[in-house]
């Protein structure tokens, strides 16, 4: 890979100040960045790794009763620590990747690079988690853009996500057989004032929220309550693993299952 | 170039690294302990799988620099000193659980950490498990039964899926 300057600070500050420079890039547990850099890709002038900051890793609940996750924590500590309080955000935890790419890869590394096919956008989105940075606070609403694309800015690090807890919770992930990302995946999430369905892997635009299936599971949660919704094929990825009509297809499939399994 | 510091299979040891440098070269190449294997070099094989302080990595995808100050554990590790294969080792060799072996630092590795989580694993376990470890030889029959031998369970008789 290209050399570059690499630094490795232990605060928060000092990491925003490291990547002021221009052309500086934040390296978070480095499961998807690394193979990419390797590809020559990427080519930052300098890696700033956020491995070493303490403060952004953990699991807490705060005063209102909801799930903080910090940016840098793992998706294996996510697993085992969010089991008992939300079990639909560990279970998806616990699909990702492999046991040794979980012990590296972090829900704030994954959700600023936003891959259209990760598995904890749909998560952050159906909660409706808010995105806590070093500087400002982002509903999950506001902060998926498309592709690739989050509200943060150039140099802008995770430091927390926080989730508003459902009362039932489900993660449907059909996988891609070769990578095992989600060539489609539905994350369904109930709350006493209505539900939430988000969707990855399948759009062109990035994780989205299925609304019309949201409007008829918000009356009545069954997946009964989804005979007749299709989603429209328009704007769904095509490629050799699947085409836009049996991605659009694989969404009512997933949702009906998720609610099942969430009942 | 920066120095580095960590602890190898219970040794104190340092060296003079790039930041692009990568933990499994800092390992074969700085250190000499060639056990680790480099397979793929994109993190799909788990040729490369260490402990970094007890939970296994995979060695190609981890900065140098980002194991300062850890506790790593490579297959170099696993035997006892006097030569004593572990459980997993003896299992693997029991078994006729590798062909031409060049898997079989990482499957070691990751059976390791998953004996160590989980005692005794089921065989849908073990295979789940291993996921992210790659044999292009034995068909992984031979590996589960290796790792349920470690685990002191026996294969169940049927036929492999």
């Amino acid at each position: 890979m290209y050399d570059f300057e690499f630094e490795r600070p232990a605060t928060i500050a000092d990491a925003v100040a490291a990547l002021g420079d221009e052309d500086a890039q934040a390296l978070g547990g480095g499961q998807t960045l690394i193979p990419t850099l390797k590809q020559r890709l990427a080519m930052p002038g300098k890696l700033v790794s956020l491995t070493a900051i303490r403060e952004i890793r953990g699991v807490c609940e705060d005063d209102e009763g909801h799930l903080c996750i910090g940016g840098g924590t793992t998706h294996a500590v996510v697993a085992r620590e969010a089991a008992d309080r939300f079990p639909g955000l560990a279970s998806l935890a616990a699909r990702i990747g492999d046991p040794a790419v979980r012990n590296r890869g972090t829900i704030g590394g994954s959700l600023a690079n936003n891959d259209p096919s990760a598995c904890y956008p749909a998560a952050a989105l159906a909660a409706n988690a808010t995105v806590v940075t070093d500087r400002r606070t982002i509903v999950a609403d506001d902060y998926f853009q498309g592709m690739f694309t989050t509200a943060l800015d150039d140099g802008e690090i995770i430091a927390e996500v926080r989730f508003p807890v459902p009362e039932a919770s489900n993660y449907q992930k059909f996988i891609q057989p070769a990578s095992r990302f989600a060539l489609v995946g539905v994350f369904v999430a109930k709350f006493a004032d209505g539900v939430r369905v988000a969707v990855t892997g399948a759009s062109e635009s990035g994780v989205f929220r299925w609304s019309k299936a949201e409007a008829a599971l918000s009356r009545n949660f069954t997946p009964d309550a989804l005979s007749g919704l299709t989603v429209p094929a328009d704007g769904m990825i095509g490629d050799l693993h699947g085409s836009p009509e049996y991605r659009a297809h694989l969404i009512g499939v997933l949702t009906k299952r998720a609610v099942s399994a969430a009942t | 170039m920066t120095q580095v510091s960590m602890t190898v299979n219970g040794q104190s040891v340092s060296g003079e690294i790039e930041g692009r440098t990568l933990l499994v070269e800092f390992l074969r190449e700085g250190l000499g302990l060639t056990g680790t294997h480099v397979g793929c070099d994109t993190s799909q094989c788990g040729a490369c799988v260490v402990h970094i302080d007890g939970a296994p990595v995979k060695a190609c995808s981890i900065f140098a620099a980002e194991a300062d100050g850890a506790e790593v554990t490579t297959i170099e590790g696993m035997a006892a000193p006097d030569g004593t294969l572990s459980p997993v080792q003896q299992g693997f060799r029991d078994h006729h659980g590798l062909q031409c072996g060049f898997c079989t630092p990482g499957m070691v590795m990751t059976a390791t950490a998953l004996l160590k989580e989980n005692p005794k694993p089921t065989v849908t376990e073990v295979r789940e498990y291993l996921e992210g470890n790659i044999c292009r030889c034995t068909g992984y029959h031979n590996i589960v039964k290796a790792v349920l031998a470690a685990s002191g369970q026996e294969m169940p008789a049927v036929a492999a899926e």
